[in-house]
Parts: structure tokens; C-alpha cells; sequence
């Protein structure tokens, strides 16, 4: 194991209360505090604790977006990360795009194994790290709450929806991570000042070859169906009252 | 005509209830015909399941031993090499589909839409993002192969008495070794299903401990109900992970969702909001899930819920 490569996205800071724009374009956006994707601080966080648990591994923090992304990459850094890139752009990645984005930088740096979180909060589209294992004809394991590497090979348990499983894969592989895989540490100030004198790359789509091509198109941004405020009861009593009533008991 | 491949759901016995409610979904496609296709080891029995679902024209079956567990490595190429002869293909957003349907995708170099909730077109749909907060409308180029995720809990099940012809395909499709199913552990219970359940009891932080949470296992067998917890009482060890409901938990629609000691963080309501009818149990009379609750008790669950439990068994 020599070099973890691991895919963070800049998205809105998961306390932030999400508006929808009134004229349906999208979400606001403007001063809206953002962050590091928690499912990435996951990432991030495992893939560090591999590296203090051997001798000369390497972890390479890779974005893609715009500009003020350094900050998340600096967040990255100061955690633990020894250098990062930025795949700079001002156009919105669709999944696949970030999971060819991704492809092109592991083909540069032969990382032994990519993490990335299980989705990002934004669109929680849940696709780039099985994209990207699928274009670079690599084993993925998805939703991991534990990760085992030894001997050129990861054991992984996965959080699936009948319980817990656990497959094995041969690296190099992609494994996305899930919320119970660790607790992330804390950054401190010291940490933040040594992280602004780590190597941070900053590169381009075009630079990479990766097509910018729209494939989906979000024609309309729409708030939910509100649900509407219903009745208190005061008791237990008039609680089992009222579901019998509608049937519910 | 648009054809749609359904890639069916099952644990080798059973077809798993998502993919009736995937055939719904692709029902709602305009001049469509429709598709599940079943890998697995034997598939005899569950293709037969799947020819029973009403609005299918065709199952097709794929046996081979290395199809024995689900595997997306082992999955995807054999999809992928099915995909010619269809406009769409579909899978439901449950873990397997999650983590199989965007290998598929990547491998035919198009692109994805996850958690189709309702269908406007052929290549309209609508899907929520940002935890369900903001609901956008998707549009796909119809000159490519469309892959997508059908949120389960925004279809109802198609209904049975269907009469599908059942086709035995063999692929000669090279599967990759690098992957391989070591085991699982499955907290099988017998109580209902919570993705299907009708009633479902749920706990939170609130519960305090693993021992409390018998509280409301008890509650549940009385009302045949399943139980779900928040993301707080999972990380804390008072419920096994797959009782999770929310964002990253399971997403359900009930008919009955009882909210016991549950905040109502948006993360957790993401995966109610279909629910039909939510009580809500809390002792602070301001948390947010009573904003969405349609019944709602102020109070001490540690009073309430044995009450209740005696009330409704009475
Ligand atoms: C990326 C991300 C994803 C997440 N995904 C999920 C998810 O999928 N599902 C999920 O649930 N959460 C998820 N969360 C976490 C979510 O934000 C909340 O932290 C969590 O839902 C809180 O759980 P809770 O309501 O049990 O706990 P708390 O918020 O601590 O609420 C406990 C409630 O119990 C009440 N209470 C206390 N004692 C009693 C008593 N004796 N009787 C009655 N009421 C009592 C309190 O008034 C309080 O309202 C996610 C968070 C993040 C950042």
C-alpha cells in the first residue's frame, strides 16, 4: 500500500435549511455556509487512519469545482492529507463526469485504493464511486462501516438493507464509505496553519481530457409536498381513539 | 416503443417487493413494454414470481453459479451485455440497486437518474435531492440508454396475475474475479418487513439504551407493526443498523408511523415523508417532527408507550 487517492465535494453545509429559488432555477445558494460532504470526511478520516497505521502511505485529496473548493481542500489538508488537487471548474459535474474526472487522475497517480463517500448531500445521487470502479475495471465496495486491508486485499462489511455484509476485493478498488465507518477527528489551529504550506494542484477538465457534455438536464427545481401541521391529543386515551377511528389500530 | 429491463430483486427464493413497485414505475413510461430480467444461481422459482406480476410481457432468466450472490462486479457485465435490445433499464433504489445500477450505467457510458419518483415522460422525471428538500425534474437525451433507480417508496405495488413468458438466457459474458462474498449477517426477525411494513413503531436517541428499546418490540408485536430507529439510536447501539430510517437509513411509506423520542432532524423525516398518517410522541411539545406529524402526544414515552401498549391491546 503506497498511495490512497480520496474524492471530496464541496457541498452546502448539511445544518443549512435548503430553499428552493421561487422561480424554480434551482436552490439558494448565495452566503450559504459550505463544507466538506460528510460522507467524504468519512473517507478522508479511513483512508488517514490506514496511513498512521503504515509506513510511507501517501493520501491525495482530489475535488472537482470551482474555484473556492480549496477551502474544502485546505480542510482536507489540514486533517491529515498530504496534497491535493483541484479538477477546477465553474460548470456543474454530473456524476459520470466526476466518475471520468476521477478516472483520469487515478490512471496519473496508481493509487492502490480510492474512497469516496457513499453520496454527497447535495444531490444524493449516489453513482461516482460505482462509476468510477466500473471504468477503471475495478472491484467497488459500496456502504462500508468497516475496512480491512492486508496482502493486496480489502475485506470490507457493508451496510446493506437486510443487515450487515462482507465481501472481500483485490486491490487496487473503490470503496464508498457509510456513516458508522468512523468519527472523523477534529482539525486544530495548528493543523490549519501547516496545511497552507502542503502542495495543492490545480488542474482543469480540458487539461484531463474529460468531455464537459451535459447528459441530464434539470429543467425545474420544485420545494416538496408539505405536509400539514396535524392535531395534539393530551392523552394516551384520545391518542387510541383517534387511530382507531381512522383505522390505524 | 419504449423497452424497459427491470432488474429484479430477490435473496434466491424470493422476489423482493421492490421490484413490483419498479414494474408501477415503468408502467407510467408512455408506449411502453416491459422486461425483468432475474441472475442468480437457480432462478426457477423467483422468475416464476416475477411472470406473476401484472404489466410484465417477458422474464428473462440468467443462471450461472457465479450469480449465486448479488455482486455488482459480477452483475453489471451481464446487464450491460443484455442492454442492447432496450430503451431503459431500471432497478430499485434498495442497497442492491444502488450499488449495481450505476456499474451498469458506467460500463454503457450514459449517464444515471437515481430515485425516479414520479415519471413525466419517457426521459422527464422527477427526483428529490438535497435530503427531499428540493424536488427537480430531470431531463435524459432519448438518443441514449437511460439507467435509473425507482424510489420504492413513491410506487405502489403492481398487482399480481400476470402471465409472462419466461426466457432462460445464456450470456457468454467474462466475470471479473476480483470480487468476492465472504458472508452476512442478517438481524432477520419475525416481524414485518420495514420496507413493506404497514405499521411501523420507531425509536430514538430517547430510548436511552438497547434494553429500552424492548419498549417498543413489544409495542410492535401487539399492532403487528415493524421497528425503525433514527440515525442517533443506530450510532449509539440501541438498534441494529438496518432499522435505520432516513436519508441514508431506509426511506418508508406506512401507513402508520409511530415517532417515538425521534427529534424530526430532516435527515430522519426524508424518510417518512410518505408515511400516510405520523404520530408523533415527544416530551419537548417544540421538537420539529410535530410540525409534520398528523397526531401528535406531549409526554414521557416511558409512560406513554406501556400505556399505549395496554390500550390498544384492551
Ligand atoms: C449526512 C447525514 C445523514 C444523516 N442521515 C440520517 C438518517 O438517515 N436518519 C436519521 O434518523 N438521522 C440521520 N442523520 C442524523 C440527524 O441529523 C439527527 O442527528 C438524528 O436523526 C437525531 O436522532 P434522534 O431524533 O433520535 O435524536 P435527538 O435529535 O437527540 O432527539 C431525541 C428526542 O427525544 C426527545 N426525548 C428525550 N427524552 C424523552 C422522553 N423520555 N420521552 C419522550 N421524548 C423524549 C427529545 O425531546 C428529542 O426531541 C444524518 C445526519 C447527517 C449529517
Amino acid at each position: 500500500m503506497q498511495k490512497i487517492i480520496v474524492c471530496i465535494k464541496r457541498v452546502v453545509d448539511y445544518n443549512v435549511r435548503i430553499r428552493v429559488k421561487p422561480d424554480g432555477s434551482g436552490v439558494m445558494l448565495d452566503g450559504v455556509k459550505m463544507s466538506v460532504n460528510p460522507f467524504d470526511e468519512i473517507a478522508l478520516e479511513e483512508a488517514l487512519r490506514i496511513k498512521e497505521r503504515g509506513t510511507n502511505i501517501e493520501v491525495v485529496a482530489v475535488s472537482i469545482g470551482v474555484a473556492d473548493t480549496q477551502q474544502q481542500l485546505r480542510t482536507a489538508l489540514a486533517m491529515g492529507a498530504d496534497r491535493a488537487i483541484l479538477v477546477q471548474t465553474d460548470l456543474p459535474v454530473e456524476p459520470l463526469t466526476a466518475a471520468q474526472t476521477f478516472l483520469a487522475v487515478a490512471n496519473k497517480e496508481n493509487p492502490d485504493l480510492i474512497f469516496l463517500g457513499k453520496q454527497a448531500i447535495d444531490d444524493d445521487a449516489n453513482q461516482t464511486g460505482q462509476m468510477l470502479a466500473a471504468i477503471w475495471q475495478r472491484p467497488q465496495a459500496t456502504y462500508a462501516s468497516k475496512v480491512e486491508i492486508s496482502g493486496g486485499k480489502a475485506s470490507v462489511t457493508r451496510e446493506v438493507d437486510a443487515g450487515l455484509e462482507t465481501i472481500e476485493v483485490d486491490l487496487p478498488a473503490v470503496v464508498t464509505v457509510d456513516l458508522r465507518l468512523n468519527e472523523p477527528r477534529y482539525v486544530k489551529l495548528p493543523d490549519i496553519m501547516k496545511a497552507k504550506k502542503k502542495p495543492l494542484e490545480v488542474t482543469s477538465l480540458e487539461a484531463l481530457g474529460v468531455s464537459t457534455a451535459v447528459l441530464l438536464k434539470t429543467v425545474k427545481t420544485e420545494p416538496p409536498a408539505q405536509r400539514q401541521k396535524g392535531v395534539m391529543v393530551k392523552d394516551v386515551a384520545e391518542l387510541v381513539g383517534v387511530l382507531k377511528k381512522k383505522g390505524l389500530i | 416503443m419504449h423497452k424497459v429491463l427491470i432488474v429484479g430483486e430477490h435473496d434466491g427464493k424470493t422476489l423482493n417487493p421492490a421490484t413490483a413497485k419498479c414494474v408501477t414505475c415503468a408502467g407510467g413510461i408512455p408506449d411502453v413494454e416491459i422486461t425483468i430480467v432475474i441472475l442468480g444461481a437457480d432462478t426457477a422459482a423467483v422468475a416464476g414470481q416475477a411472470a406473476a406480476v401484472a404489466g410484465v410481457k417477458s422474464v428473462l432468466r440468467v443462471d450461472r453459479p457465479e450469480n449465486q450472490h448479488p455482486l455488482a462486479a459480477i452483475f453489471a457485465p451481464q446487464l450491460a451485455a443484455l442492454a442492447a435490445d432496450y430503451t431503459h433499464i431500471f432497478g430499485p433504489s434498495t442497497s442492491f440497486g444502488k450499488d449495481l445500477m450505476p456499474r451498469v450505467a458506467a460500463l454503457l457510458g450514459v449517464p444515471q437518474v437515481s430515485d425516479l419518483m414520479a415519471v413525466e415522460g419517457a426521459y422527464l422525471f422527477k427526483r428529490p435531492t438535497y435530503a427531499g428538500n428540493a424536488i427537480v425534474t430531470v431531463q435524459a437525451d432519448p438518443a441514449r440508454k437511460l439507467i435509473a433507480t425507482v424510489r420504492v417508496a413513491s410506487f405502489e405495488s403492481a398487482k399480481a396475475g400476470g402471465n409472462a413468458a419466461v426466457e432462460s438466457k445464456s450470456l457468454s459474458v467474462a466475470l471479473p474475479s476480483h470480487t468476492r462474498y465472504v458472508g452476512a449477517k442478517s438481524g432477520s426477525t419475525d416481524r414485518p418487513d420495514l420496507q413493506t411494513a404497514k405499521r411501523v413503531v420507531s425509536g430514538g436517541r430517547a430510548l436511552g439504551s438497547a434494553e429500552n428499546f424492548k419498549l417498543l418490540f413489544s409495542l410492535a408485536d401487539k399492532i403487528g407493526a415493524a421497528v425503525g430507529a433514527s440515525r442517533a439510536a443506530v450510532d449509539a447501539g440501541y438498534a441494529a443498523n438496518e432499522m435505520q430510517v432516513g436519508q441514508t437509513g431506509k426511506i418508508i411509506s406506512p401507513d402508520i408511523y409511530i415517532a417515538i423520542g425521534i427529534s424530526g432532524a430532516i435527515q430522519h423525516l426524508t424518510g417518512i415523508k410518505d408515511a400516510r398518517t405520523i404520530v408523533a410522541i415527544n416530551k419537548d411539545g417544540e421538537a420539529p417532527i410535530f410540525e409534520v406529524a398528523d397526531v401528535g402526544l406531549v409526554g414521557d414515552l416511558f409512560q406513554i408507550v406501556p400505556e399505549l401498549e395496554r390500550l390498544v391491546s384492551g
